[in-house]
């Protein structure tokens, strides 16, 4: 298996060697923020071009066309069509804050971002509470939902924000608690080990079977609705409130959010496959040694974006599929339906690795 | 001046066509001279305007809980007033009075509010266009019109364009209104004091839904108070696609005035030139042949189909369930095809005419209709599959937004909103009129009233009108698809009302000639306007959510509301 | 949702969840419906009696069929038809109406067929063209009548 740590390695004896060690960090560190920003706008595109198709093609039509073969440029010019928009500030809006607020969701998503394990070795946070760091830095992103909502000084964004307090704030307790199952399951907190024992003992959603299955249907709904994507779209829900929070921005300010929504997308599905599909390591079936084999032959990342993209698919199929809920019944889904299960699903997950009773 | 209306290339007989020989029915002696009065011929009882309250009041205790049309009216010399027209829901029996005030300059009747709901709407439309004022009416406002119009513009003498230039300023809207209490609660005499009510107090939390605004299917403006995310009020604001069709109507000659009734409820465009046709023919005393009967009964069935698809529709985007809304797309777009092979319209059909239709149905019109008769069964499993089957529906549905039949039958709610409460107010059963009498189907009733039970109302409906189109499709017999009026129409003077089972509810019009080629008053009871009525009804207490979900399942389609 | 049907609430909902994502998924691979206008331009045809906007046909003599009566005018609810005529003598010396112009105007009409009812001689009809933007609403002012036209003769 490919290991990424090698690289770095040597790009890092590379620049210590023409250089003090603090000024090779510190290139590291600009090169690693280039890569991560480019990563960042290139997925982002991936992911609404995807959206557009698959959208499409649930709906019996055929998406974008026009623009370059199969509407390939497409999201390149409303991309550009969104750069080149004027910014307007409203009167009455508390201009700071309403400035200031989509950069903190973009900040908080691509923070997020950065936990992500690409390849073996290839991560660029990574510390033994990871999967904490990660649920903390996620939180950061209602702040500016909220911020945004109040600082707009316009009563559909002030519905849409509330609601997205409310939703997101409960859902991270969904989140973090098919989390935890799986860490009792693995016992690291850490996402590069997490992924290493993958390598080694098989994927978790099949070493923690029935439990693990629950926990990631659970994590996918609960995902779901912390992207505030539809069914749970509701803080933006735009047959109710136009268009929520971000009613009154426009332009690039505007674009941030609409980056932040797929980015979130990506990162709610790269920790899915991370935590419950083994990340970034191949499919290895006990006992086909020659199987096993090729499958080591394809590169970590691949395995990554494939088995995120997957689950992508499969968050889009949900959205795409079912009507939006209403705010108390996303609530008392969240407090009577999924909190109780996933405590329950903890209970049964501590069982399973007690008496040993998983793979 | 010949041929000025009716060209009749070939002399208008129709191809033979399969299966007509089983059905040439038996047909009344046609176009006989006229003897005695039109079937639809109304004749109101004249009410001193201090003696409307007590008979009314006598009338309600009779059973007469449905006040079918209101119908402001200027008659020159003989006053200012209003034809009313009441039913009994449970006998069918109508009743049909009016009343008239000859002063011009505070003209006041008698408001029914305390019997009616919908009459607070209705009042408020009057008092817009004639300026009547309604005795114990708590909400004397315009209701159409700016409320800074100048005069009243359906009275025959106003003069509009010398008081009211295109006012370039944003419209006002008050939170005060003004009510008339009665002196005498018995209202024999009619005297009144002025009181001011509050619309919505400064502590309100007023959200604007509208008029731009997705979900209120047009410009429709609607003032919600809301406490959290809970209504408090709603005050509709209407008139921003007000173009004064029934003022209009007065200058125009009868052809004319039907270009106009397609754009009323643009998705019940068949029915509602379909009864406009109807109370101009029968008043005429016209009988259109078979043929055309059996031909507007298919094409009203399918206009029902294309109106529910389309609520079905709308009301899974309202609801987010954007992917269904795009499968009603697809099954619509099949009848659309229908209609424009053979209208040459998709929206606007323009296919009634006076005595027939525009032109023969296309010779691939039963294949197409037959083919899509089972094409749409197929396809509405997939409505339920999807949509209303689902569990997250079926919990924003169920119990939000219930109308009792009292409601409905107070409101005036008729068409599917009405029989998801129960209500048996079907006018294709209720008085039949073109080929309904000579088909099988059922009324669709439920008892639920709530969102749930309108939107399983409608999508039964379709099952309803494809059994309706397959009985009629291969049996249309042969006959002129045009009967020879004279070049100009002239109808002989006197009231006259049709009304038919329009995509939600009873379309009805309201003629009132003088005998000359423009009607003297052609008014439409708007199948929309007491669904909007009654949204603050249905949705106080419910979340901003629900607003959507009841409005959706309502099936208001504006333009038809503010005519 | 009281607490007897939670587990069947629970299973019935997921099933009908199921259900919905069942039904979308086969659409996913069904043939899709898109009609991809402009490009179909070539083969793109409409239903005969689609009302486009009013024509009058000419031949290849460049006659037409209108004697200048004004009935299409008359009847036009929204004053869409404007009828120019001028009277001229015949070699007979009898004094004749003809068309000197007919300016039809798109911007207003909302076909409604009652000018091609009216017209006894069926000089105008609709055609199936639908694309009719133009960029200056004067251009939407059509005169019907061909440079030179004269009307058909009788016979």
């Amino acid at each position: 298996m490919f290991d990424f740590s090698e690289i770095s390695k040597w790009l890092h004896g590379l620049l210590t060697g023409v250089m003090p060690e603090w000024a090779a960090i510190l290139t590291e560190s600009v090169l690693v923020a280039l890569a991560i920003i480019t990563l960042y706008a290139v997925f982002a595109i991936v992911l609404i071009y995807m959206e557009r198709k698959v959208c499409a093609f649930f709906q019996c039509r055929l998406g974008p066309m026009r623009v370059g073969p199969w509407g390939t440029l497409q999201v390149f010019s409303d991309v550009f069509k969104m750069l080149t928009k004027e910014i307007i500030n409203l009167r009455k809006t508390d201009m700071f804050l309403h400035n200031l607020a989509p950069f903190l969701v973009v900040m908080a998503s691509m923070v997020t971002f950065a936990c992500l394990p690409w390849n073996k070795g290839a991560q660029i946070i990574d510390f033994n509470i990871g999967v904490f760091f990660f649920l903390a830095v996620s939180g950061i992103g209602v702040v500016g939902i909220l911020l945004a909502g109040w600082s707009s000084n316009n009563k559909y964004s002030l519905i849409g924000a509330m609601r997205s307090g409310a939703q997101i704030i409960s859902y991270e307790l969904s989140i973090g608690m098919t989390m935890l199952t799986m860490i009792c399951l693995t016992g690291t907190m850490s996402f590069s080990e997490i992924c290493e024992q993958q390598s080694v003992e098989g994927w978790n959603i099949f070493r923690g079977h029935i439990p693990a299955v629950l926990a990631f249907i659970i994590y996918l709904v609960a995902g779901n609705a912390e992207c505030n994507r539809g069914p749970f779209d509701l803080p933006e829900s735009e047959s109710e409130l136009t268009a929520g929070y971000h009613t009154e921005y426009s332009g690039m300010h505007f674009g941030y959010y609409y980056l932040a929504e797929y980015l979130n997308l990506f990162i709610c599905a790269g920790m899915a496959s991370t935590i419950f599909l083994g990340g970034w390591a191949p499919l290895h079936i006990a006992g086909l040694d020659g199987f096993n084999g090729v499958m080591d032959l394809i590169p970590g990342a691949v395995w990554f974006l494939v088995k995120t993209f997957f689950v992508v698919f499969l968050l889009m199929w949900l959205r795409w599929t079912f009507p939006r809920l209403r705010i108390d019944q996303i609530l008392s889904l969240e407090w009577k339906y999924l909190v109780p299960i996933t405590m329950l699903n903890l209970i049964l997950m501590a069982l399973v690795v007690v008496y040993g009773l998983h793979f | 001046m010949e041929n000025k209306e009716n060209i009749q290339p070939g002399g208008a007989t129709t191809k033979p066509v399969a299966g007509a020989a089983a059905k040439p029915a038996a047909r009344p002696a046609a176009a006989a001279a006229p003897t005695g009065p039109a079937e639809n011929e109304l004749t109101p009882k004249v009410l001193q305007p201090n003696e409307v309250y007590a008979f009314v009041r006598e009338q309600y205790d009779n059973g007469y809980l449905f006040l079918e049309n209101l119908t402001g009216m200027d008659w020159g010399e003989e006053g200012l007033g209003v034809i009313y027209q009441i039913e009994n829901p449970e006998t069918g029996k109508k009743l049909c009075f009016q009343t008239a005030t000859t002063d011009r300059q505070d003209p006041v009747l008698a408001s029914l509010v305390d019997f009616y709901d919908i009459a607070n709407i209705y009042e408020r439309e009057v008092y817009d266009f004639f300026g009547i004022r309604f005795v114990g009416h708590p909400d004397m406002r315009r209701i159409y019109l700016r409320e800074d119009w100048i005069g009243f513009p359906m009275r025959k003498d106003d003069e509009t364009e010398k008081f009211n230039p295109l006012r370039m300023d944003n419209e006002p809207l008050t939170d005060e209104t003004v009510g008339l209490r009665p002196v005498d609660e018995a209202r024999k005499t009619l005297d009144y004091t002025t009181q001011k009510n509050p619309i919505f107090t400064p502590e309100d939390y007023v959200v604007n839904i509208g008029p731009q605004h997705p979900s209120t299917h047009g410009v429709l403006h609607f003032r919600v108070s809301l406490e959290g995310e809970r209504i408090c009020k709603i005050d509709p604001v209407l008139g921003y696609i007000h173009r004064g069709v029934e003022k209009l109507n007065e200058q125009l000659t009868y052809p004319q005035t039907l270009a106009l009734t397609d754009r009323l409820d643009y998705l019940g465009a068949m029915q509602n030139r379909h009864a406009t046709c109807m109370v101009i023919e029968k008043a005429m005393q016209v009988e259109v042949s078979d043929r055309v009967k059996v031909i507007r009964t298919i094409m009203d069935e399918l206009q029902r189909i294309d109106s529910h698809i389309l609520f079905f529709s709308c009301l899974c985007q309202d609801l987010g369930a954007t992917t269904a809304f795009l499968y009603g797309f697809r099954d619509r777009e099949k009848i659309l095809d229908i209609f424009e092979e053979t209208c040459g319209g998709r929206l606007i059909l323009n296919y009634n005419t006076i005595g027939g239709v525009m032109a023969d149905i296309h010779p691939n019109f039963q294949k197409r209709v037959s083919e899509f008769i089972p094409y749409m069964r197929k396809n509405i499993k997939e409505y339920y599959d999807i949509f209303v089957n689902n569990v997250i529906f079926r919990n924003r549905a169920i119990g939000v937004g219930v109308l009792t039949k009292e409601d409905c039958i107070s409101y005036g709610c008729t068409g599917g909103t009405g029989r998801a409460a129960g209500w048996h107010n079907d006018v294709r059963k209720r008085m039949p009129y073109a080929a309904y009498d000579r088909v099988q189907f059922n009324e669709v009733l439920h008892s639920e009233g709530d969102s749930y039970a309108r939107t399983l109302v409608r999508l039964e409906e379709i099952m309803e009108s494809l059994n309706i189109i397959e009985q009629l499709i291969d049996n249309i017999p042969e006959g002129n698809y045009q009967e020879k009026m004279k070049p100009i129409i002239k109808v002989p003077a006197g009231v006259y009302y049709s009304a038919v089972e329009g995509s939600r509810g009873e379309f009805g019009a309201l003629l009132v000639s003088k005998g000359d080629k423009s009607p003297y008053r052609l008014h439409y009871r708007s199948t929309g306007l007491p669904l909007v009525a009654v949204m603050d009804h249905a949705c106080r207490g419910n979340m901003i959510a629900d607003l959507i979900t009841i409005g959706g399942t309502l099936d208001y389609v504006v333009p038809d509301i503010d005519r | 949702m009281e607490n007897e049907n939670y587990f069947a609430g629970l299973a019935s909902g997921v099933k009908s969840l199921a259900t919905g994502l069942k039904t979308t998924m086969r659409e996913f691979f069904t043939k899709k419906i898109t009609e991809q206008y402009p490009e179909n331009r070539d083969h793109l045809e409409m239903f005969e009696r689609f009302r486009g906007s009013l024509t009058m046909p000419h031949n290849e003599q460049n006659e037409h069929k209108c004697i200048g009566c004004g009935l299409c005018q008359m009847a036009c609810p929204n004053d869409t038809i404007k009828v120019t005529s001028e009277f001229y003598e015949t070699e007979d010396g009898k004094k004749k109406k003809r068309l000197v112009k007919y300016e039809y105007n798109l911007g207003s009409c909302m076909f409604c067929q009652l000018c091609t009812r009216a017209c006894p001689h069926g000089a105008i009809e609709f055609d199936q063209s639908f694309e009719n933007a133009v960029f200056d609403r004067t251009k939407l002012i059509k005169v019907l009548n061909h440079e030179g036209s004269k009307v058909q003769e009788k016979g």
